[in-house]
């Protein structure tokens, strides 16, 4: 599950958490350096804090590509990420991110650059990036888009299958760095854009209308949502993706795909 | 050595599925688990003997059906689970038994029956089924019913579907017997038995503005004798009690549980810590427990501002945090149960450990439900996790836990001391020792 890599190299911040329990979860530099000499060349506290967002962004994303994201996971991260804005912005840090690259950490990155990746990849195919805030608005979008997409759908629902065992892998941290930079960077410029308050941007698209029993019962939805898929609104989600526990939903994502590239 | 609830004996082990949800009937001579298949399986307690005493109360395999199935929900393009999130049981009123089972979006009740007589003779079909050809009939005569082997039949008799939008996290039966309720993330609603295509909304938290969403309801219980009060929990820690007679819609709690934060444990992680992931009245109706991610806690009905009683369940995780965000086990959901007399509380923890703690005696214990550990009728050993220091030759240290082994659900017996923990896809039944 790829758990004790995780667990072994968050082992570090760990120790960072504890020791600032009293003291909103972190403790001085001072303390730190002190007491833990001899391990390598500890973070301050902005980039442990900074590693934790990086940390919470990647589950939200994570959240995202799944079929029907746990609702209770999701409000509580984005809260823990709306807590750690708060905080950076009375700091002042938050100014800082824009002009600062964040790559510099010497801690090893604890996100998976796989679900990072996608988002370059599709830039890379002339696609908008769905950054941080806008991934729920282009949600829709991607509901209807030509075929074109489906070799990244393809890519994409190959990926949360392995989520599970890549997840908090570092593979080639050299060449993706890159990547991860960017992808970063596309974030964090979103939200340097918008209102400190654009994690409730998270939940605009988690939707209305979607969840309007009315609407849906009279089918309206297939209408609105499904733009040139009318005929197919059964299989209109390129960026749908399967639960990770079960072959069947599998399969059944593959027959979209092919229903998808046969009609276009 | 005796524990919080005394020895105890290894009954059975049973292997399914991944087991997400475990219940004892009201009188405690059937155990029911649902399983992430969608499946559902009853045990039934063996009767008292006279030829077999050892074998008094165990539990076998009673009936075994497929409540929900996998399904697609095409206008929105998503799968739906058939995992069984939780099942409750009707009181008997007759011969058969009712049971309400439920996934993420549709709750249903099922009847199992009993069948142990057929009817034979009859005069328009023979004895293989076949119809008869009316005109070959002579002679009339009166079916007769003779017995057979005994066959468990499930049906069901009631579907309640298209109420939730978000995934159901609790059903509650009401002590009028006649309504129950079922919550999910956002909303509960309340149904009347004999109705499918109808109910009745009485919470509804979701913001008109979903950019708002802070706060999701975790779960949700009916007070086990006032037919007209429940209390749902909250991913904040809060508990609302509403009273369904003071208005139709209950948004405006008649009492606000919370205690307040300890500013000296603060972090980022506070918040999710103390959502609260069950709730449960105890037997009398006086109190109820809530379980958070390191704590169960003991409220009055009468005091708000604060629980009478918290018990630690793993404090040593509280150093973990982080690691257990990453890996999401901070999300786990664990339940917790009273036994019979309200005297003692059990809920789980990770390694396939689970724990008791006696309200009395302030005295807890450590037990591990596993193959390996515990031969049968042997006494369970208690645990002891290591916290630091010297690590004595049967403790385990925080870093050995295994935390893929968790147990969520466990079942007490209504009033004896037969408990049933899901370790996975095993099911264990533990029973004090006869002697």
């Amino acid at each position: 599950m790829g758990e004790e890599e995780g667990l072994h190299q968050t082992q570090l911040l760990d120790t960072m958490f504890v020791r600032g329990l009293k003291r909103k979860c972190f403790d001085g530099e001072e303390d730190i350096e002190g007491t833990l000499a001899g391990i390598k060349a500890i973070p301050s506290y902005n980039l442990q804090r900074q590693s934790l967002l990086d940390m919470s962004l990647v589950k939200l994303q994570l959240c995202h590509m799944l079929v029907e994201p746990n609702l209770c996971r999701s409000v509580l991260i984005a809260n823990t990420v709306r807590q750690i804005q708060e905080e950076m912005t009375q700091d002042g840090t938050w100014q800082m991110i824009n002009t600062q690259s964040t790559g510099q950490t010497s801690l090893d990155r604890l996100v998976s650059t796989d679900i990072l990746c996608r988002s370059s990849r599709e830039q890379a195919e002339g696609k908008q990036v769905p950054g941080y805030s806008n991934f729920n608005k282009d949600f829709e979008d991607d509901q209807t888009q030509d075929s074109s997409e489906t070799m990244s759908t393809a890519s994409s629902v190959q990926a949360p299958r392995n989520l599970q065992s890549n997840v908090w892998e570092m593979e080639n941290p050299q060449e993706n760095r890159g990547n991860f930079q960017k992808s970063l960077d596309q974030i964090f410029e979103t939200l340097e854009n918008k209102s400190p308050n654009s994690v409730e941007d998270l939940f605009s698209e988690v939707d209305n209308s979607y969840y309007d029993l009315d609407t849906m019962l009279t089918g309206m939805m297939s209408n609105t949502k499904m733009g040139h898929c009318d005929g197919l609104e059964t299989f209109s989600s390129p960026t749908t993706t399967t639960s990770n526990s079960n072959c069947k939903s599998d399969l059944n994502e593959l027959d979209h795909i092919v229903e998808i590239l046969v009609e276009s | 050595e005796r524990g919080a609830s005394g020895g105890r004996e290894k009954g059975t082990v049973f292997t399914s599925d991944i087991i997400s949800t475990v219940e004892f009937n009201h009188t405690g001579e059937l155990l029911a688990t649902g399983d992430k298949g969608g499946r559902v399986v009853i045990f039934q307690r063996e009767q008292e003997s006279k030829h077999q005493p050892h074998r008094r109360g165990e539990y076998n395999v009673y009936s075994t059906f497929q409540s929900h199935e996998p399904e697609f929900d095409y206008l929105k393009s998503l799968e739906i689970e058939e995992k069984i999130n939780k099942i409750r049981w009707l009181p008997q009123h007759n011969a058969a038994y009712f049971l309400l089972s439920t996934n993420d979006k549709t709750v249903k009740l099922w009847k199992v029956s009993e069948r142990d007589k057929r009817p034979e003779g009859y005069n328009l079909k023979d004895e293989d089924g076949r119809l008869r050809d009316p005109s070959m009939i002579t002679t009339l005569r009166v079916p007769v019913l003779r017995p057979m082997d005994l066959m468990v039949e499930a049906t069901p008799r009631r579907v309640f579907a298209n109420a939730h939008t978000y995934h159901i996290n609790s059903i509650s039966v009401n002590s009028d017997y006649e309504t129950y309720m079922s919550a999910d993330d956002l909303r509960i609603n309340l149904w009347n038995f004999e109705i499918t295509n109808q109910s009745f909304n009485i919470v509804d938290i979701k913001p008109a503005n979903m950019e708002e969403l802070t706060e999701v309801i975790t779960a949700a219980e009916f007070h086990p004798h006032h037919c007209n009060t429940f209390v749902y929990s909250s991913s904040k820690g809060t508990i609302r009690l509403c009273d369904m007679r003071a208005s139709a819609l209950c948004d405006r709690h008649a009492k606000f549980f919370e205690e307040p934060e300890d500013p000296s444990n603060r972090s980022f992680f506070s918040e999710i810590i103390s959502s609260i992931s069950d709730v449960k009245f105890s037997h009398s109706g006086r109190y109820i427990m809530t379980r958070d991610y390191l704590t169960v806690k003991v409220w009055d009905l009468n005091m708000e501002n604060r629980p009478i009683e918290t018990y630690q369940v793993h404090d040593y995780l509280r150093s973990k945090l982080c690691s257990l965000y990453e890996n999401d086990c901070i999300f786990d959901k664990f339940e917790c149960v009273w036994n019979g007399s309200d005297s003692v509380i059990m809920t789980g923890s990770y390694n396939n450990f689970f724990r008791m703690f006696d309200r009395n005696t302030k005295r807890d214990v450590t037990l591990e439900a596993s193959r390996e550990n515990s031969k049968p009728r042997a006494i369970l050993k208690p645990r002891k996790v290591c916290v630091g220091g010297k690590r004595r030759k049967d403790e385990i240290s925080v870093d050995s836990l295994d935390f893929s082994k968790k147990i969520l659900h466990t079942a007490w017996h209504p009033s004896e001391n037969i408990i049933a923990v899901a370790a996975t896809n095993n099911l264990y039944i533990f029973q004090d020792k006869v002697n």
